[in-house]
C-alpha cells in the first residue's frame, strides 16, 4: 500500500477548510448545506483512514453510522429550506429574520 | 509516497469541492458536489473499505445529491443563478481558510502521524456486520428510529398548508 495515513489526513484537512470557508462566506442556504456536506465527508474520510491504519473495524462502522445520520440531516435541512423559501420567496439567509429580537 | 490514483482523486475531490461552492449556477454546483462525494468514495476504495465506498455512492451520490438537485429545481430561476454572498466577508473567509489549513496542517505534520504505516491486512466487511449486530445493535435501532422520524418530519414540514382542506 503506497499511500500513508498522513496523505489522507491532509486531504481531509483541506476539505474541512473549504467547508469552513463556504459556511462563513456564503449566504445562500443551499450552498451552506453543500459546505456542511463537505465537512461531514472530511470527517468520514478521517474515520475510515484511521480505522484502516490501526487496523480496527470501528472506523468503518462509525463512518456508516455517520453517513446514515447525514442523510437524515439533509432531508430535514432541505425541507426547512423549502418551507423558508415558501415563506420569504428567497433563499438568502439574511432575509430569514423574523425570529430576530 | 502517494500513487497516481491518489493524486488524481485528490485533485478531483478538492477541485470539485471548490467548484461546488464557487460556480455561479446552483445546478452545476450540485453536480460538482456529486464529484466531491464520488471522490471521497474513491478514497474509501483506496483505503480497502469497499463496503463503505458502495454505501457512500448509494446514499450520497445516489440519493442526497438527487434530493439537492430536486430542491434546487423548486427554487425560482433568478435565485439559482444569483450569487448571494458578502464581498467584504469573502476575503476574510479565504484568509480564515488558509490560516486554518496552514495551522492544522503544520500541527499534523509535526505530530507523529507521519511515520504511521501498516502492513496488516485490511478489515474484512464481515467484521462490520458483526459489529452492527453485536456491540452496536442499540445504536442501529436508534439510527433506524432517527431515520424514520426525520423522514416523517421532513414530509410534515414540507407539506403545503393550503392544500390540506382541498
Amino acid at each position: 500500500m503506497g499511500n500513508e495515513l498522513i496523505d489522507f489526513v491532509i486531504v481531509s484537512v483541506a476539505l474541512l477548510a473549504i467547508g469552513i470557508y463556504g459556511l462563513s462566506v456564503k449566504r445562500n442556504a443551499i450552498r451552506m448545506l453543500f459546505a456542511i456536506e463537505i465537512i461531514i465527508n472530511a470527517a468520514n474520510l478521517n474515520l475510515v483512514a484511521f480505522g484502516r491504519f490501526i487496523p480496527h473495524s470501528g472506523g468503518q462502522t462509525l463512518a456508516l453510522f455517520s453517513i446514515a445520520i447525514a442523510a437524515a440531516e439533509v432531508a430535514v435541512g432541505l425541507s426547512l429550506i423549502i418551507v423558508a423559501y415558501r415563506m420569504y420567496k428567497n433563499i438568502d439567509i439574511a432575509d430569514f429574520r423574523s425570529l430576530k429580537g | 509516497m502517494v500513487d497516481a490514483a491518489f493524486l488524481a482523486l485528490s485533485v478531483i475531490t478538492i477541485g470539485s469541492a471548490i467548484a461546488a461552492l464557487e460556480l455561479r449556477s446552483l445546478i452545476y454546483g450540485s453536480i460538482a458536489l456529486m464529484g466531491t462525494l464520488g471522490g471521497v468514495a474513491g478514497f474509501f476504495l483506496l483505503l480497502d473499505s469497499p463496503f463503505v465506498a458502495l454505501f457512500q455512492i448509494a446514499v450520497y451520490v445516489g440519493s442526497i445529491a438527487v434530493l439537492i438537485l430536486f430542491t434546487v429545481m423548486l427554487v425560482k430561476r433568478e435565485l439559482i443563478f444569483k450569487k448571494i454572498e458578502d464581498p467584504k466577508r469573502k476575503w476574510a473567509g479565504i484568509g480564515l481558510m488558509l490560516i486554518f489549513m496552514v495551522a492544522i496542517g503544520a500541527i499534523i505534520l509535526d505530530s507523529g502521524l507521519k511515520s504511521v504505516t501498516t502492513d496488516e491486512p485490511p478489515v474484512d466487511f464481515r467484521e462490520i456486520g458483526d459489529d452492527f449486530l453485536t456491540y452496536y445493535w442499540p445504536a442501529l435501532i436508534l439510527m433506524a428510529l432517527i431515520l424514520a422520524g426525520s423522514v416523517t418530519g421532513a414530509l410534515v414540514l414540507a407539506r403545503r398548508e393550503d392544500e390540506i382542506s382541498g
